[in-house]
């Protein structure tokens, strides 16, 4: 995983409330087996008609639009199903961070765990970035904060472990693995065994 | 000090390392159930790293989404000819990555087939008190046996296929309180179609939810697993429900399950699982379904949901809503009830159970799937289709008109040959209604088996208090 600190962008803006996982990558592209391009995928029943073209008036499509690292969604973005290509599109198109009142449970820890940095901020803060598209912010994530043009900055929070990983640029396999004995320990404390093969 | 409630029991059991300021708890894991969806990426991984599946005996593994719902007699032979060469290439994969690192495979033909949240409690291998969880959200079914089951992302479904063990915080806690008698015709889709749309997409979110009251204590265990199945349309993390005499019967004799003393000791354990009775939850929600109606949503998520009988809400200025609605090409202030319907799909994770069938089952006896409808019924797993049909349920299916096919996910997601067309209205016993769920383009009503059922006779949306 790429270590991030801090980064700075103008924002996309896509205003609309529960945008779904299904929305974000299409089941028809799960079939996959692999992590890389998937950000071809990335909205693609919002970004392209049905010929392939892009929609000219969505907003990832704007020619402004490329390049940004953040963006800023509508309340509780990313429900739905846990398929992790959500966050590896958002990725692979160059998001780094979204920014919302609320994200969703699974897809918040997807995104932890793939340099994805999941802001949720006051209904406020969300409002004024959601009326003033292309503010450049920065986030960062040493000190969970945010920063807007205003000069205004909003704490965000952030799983402690996961905002370790991330600004080290290490994956959690590590901690569990270096804690194998203490698995041990605990199956062969327990009273009880959940083998399937008993 | 306030008792436990079910949840905690069940959480305190399986910390490996607690949580501090600095670090999640480190947190066991039972039972993992994986499917080539969300796998193929962490068994990549472990080859990378060269890394071995840690318990291959807590790895229950099937293939349910992308396969096909017609007959395959030998998957290499026949794979190529009923599916496109992606999801031919993840169901290989997945029969390599098991054979690979030495896991049983529920594969075709094995008997045992069938959608993962499908299989697990019929095999006996989900069970009160388990932790379970499956790179899939609806894993949250699996709750309704007292376990907690929760979907994770293929980064965690490699750790747990490493290490048994995941990186979590504890969630906070809700009992949703379900009382008053089901009229006729009214069931378990209702109730939590009915729930979501109160609480909202987003009301479990953080939260692990407890259903409990009278409602819940009625119902079997099939219906309970659709309450369970949907807790994730609310954004929660997991949905429980306490262990009694009804997941002890439903348990017994089951393939997976502890025999002799071994079983007499595990139903001790289980029974002591429920919340004692002075826990405590940092949020409780009433609900009373005594007048329920049977419910249909009308918008692209599942809180976008009306009674049968009552008007679609006016979006007003809710943009968000307007969209949904123009999406959906319904009007406000009018019922959904006589709708057109295009087409019928009976199955999913949520609705595909011998309960589900034997319903659908007695309101297409003596009646036929209108002209204009094309109705498919998709048992859960291979199981179900052989008690179906040794029930004659498939005779009663075929013989109305319906298309009765071999189990898998089948039209609940777009990703197998099971699609909507563009346009298409669809009454779904599945559980989202995203926009283009079923394929691009498709209109998804979610509504329960029966209301589905009534809906196909009809050829537009019907109520099956009518008819039952
Ligand atoms: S039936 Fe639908 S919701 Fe259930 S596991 Fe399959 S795709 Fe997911």
């Amino acid at each position: 995983m790429e270590k991030i600190t801090q980064l700075t962008s103008k924002t996309i803006v896509l205003a609309i409330d529960d945008v779904d996982t299904d929305q974000i990558v299409p089941a028809r592209f799960l079939t996959t087996t692999e992590r890389e391009g998937i950000g071809v995928s990335l909205f693609a029943d919002w970004r392209f008609d049905k010929d392939g073209n892009e929609i000219a008036d969505f907003p990832l499509n704007s020619p402004d639009a490329q390049g940004r690292q953040i963006l800023v969604a509508g309340r509780n973005f990313g429900c739905g199903s846990s398929r992790e290509h959500a966050p590896w599109a958002l990725h692979d198109f160059g998001i780094r961070a979204v920014i919302s009142s609320e994200i969703a449970d699974i897809f918040r820890n997807n995104s932890l765990n793939n340099g994805l940095i999941p802001v949720v901020v006051d209904a406020a803060t969300h409002r004024w970035l959601l009326d003033n598209p292309g503010a450049e912010v920065t986030v960062d994530v040493e000190n969970c904060t945010i920063t807007l043009p205003t000069g205004q900055t909003v704490s965000f929070p952030i799983e402690p472990f996961a905002r370790h990983c991330i600004i080290e640029g290490i994956d959690q396999m590590g901690f569990l693995l270096q804690n194998l004995d203490n698995i041990k320990a605990f199956e062969n404390s327990r009273a009880w065994n959940p083998s399937l093969n008993i | 000090m306030s008792g436990k409630s079910l949840f905690e029991k069940v959480w305190d059991d399986h910390v490996v390392v607690p949580e501090t300021a600095d670090t999640p708890a480190i947190f066991y894991i039972d039972l993992h159930i994986i499917h080539e969806v969300t796998t193929p990426q962490a068994f990549n991984m472990l080859r990378e790293t060269g890394m071995p599946v840690r318990r291959t005996d807590l790895v229950l593994a099937t293939m349910d989404h992308s396969t096909p719902t017609v007959p395959i007699e030998n998957l290499e032979e026949s794979l190529d000819a009923v599916s496109d060469p992606e999801p031919a290439a993840q169901i290989r994969a997945m029969v390599k990555n098991c054979a690979d690192f030495g896991i049983e495979l529920h594969g075709f033909g094995s008997g045992h087939r069938g959608i993962v949240h499908v299989i697990g409690p019929e095999i006996g291998a989900t069970q009160p008190g388990k932790t379970i969880v499956c790179g899939d959200s609806h894993s949250s079914t699996h709750g309704a046996f007292g376990a907690m089951g929760f979907g994770i992302g293929a980064t965690m479904v490699g750790h747990v296929l490493a290490t048994q063990c995941l990186l979590i915080r504890k969630p906070k806690s809700m009992a949703v309180n379900i009382t008053g008698k089901l009229q006729p015709g009214v069931g378990a889709k209702d109730v939590i179609l009915a729930l979501i749309g109160k609480i909202g997409v987003d009301g479990g979110t953080g939260h692990v939810i407890e259903y409990r009251g009278d409602t819940v204590s009625a119902m079997n265990m099939e219906e309970r697993m659709t309450i369970c199945n949907m807790t994730i349309e609310a954004g929660a993390r997991a949905g429980m429900i306490a262990p009694d005499q009804t997941t002890i019967d439903y348990l017994r004799g089951r393939e997976k399950v502890p025999k002799g003393a071994d079983w007499d000791a595990a139903v001790e354990r289980w029974l002591a699982l429920a919340s004692d009775p002075d826990a405590t939850f940092d949020i409780e929600v009433d609900l009373d379904v005594s007048e329920l109606e049977p419910q249909v949503t009308y918008g692209t998520n599942p809180a976008m949901v009306v009674p049968i009988s009552k008007p679609v809400p006016n979006p007003g200025s809710n943009l968000s809503h307007k969209k949904s609605i123009e999406y959906m090409r319904v009007e406000a202030d009018r019922p959904m009830l006589g709708t057109k319907v295009d087409v019928v799909f009976v199955g999913s994770c949520t609705n595909s159970r011998m309960t589900d069938l034997r319903n659908v089952a007695k309101i297409l006896d003596g009646r036929k799937v209108a002209d204009t409808v094309r109705m498919l019924i998709v048992p859960g797993s291979e199981s179900v289709k052989k008690e179906a049909e040794s029930e004659g349920l498939d005779k009663i299916f075929v013989a109305a008109g319906a298309e009765w096919r071999e189990a898998g996910c089948s039209m609940c997601l777009g990703m197998n040959s099971d699609k909507l067309g563009k346009g298409q209205l669809c009454v779904s016993t599945s559980n989202r209604n995203f926009e283009g769920r079923q394929g691009p383009g498709g209109r998804t009503v979610l509504a329960s088996p029966e209301t589905a059922a009534a809906s196909a006779v009809a050829g537009v949306i019907a109520d099956p208090r009518d008819v039952i």
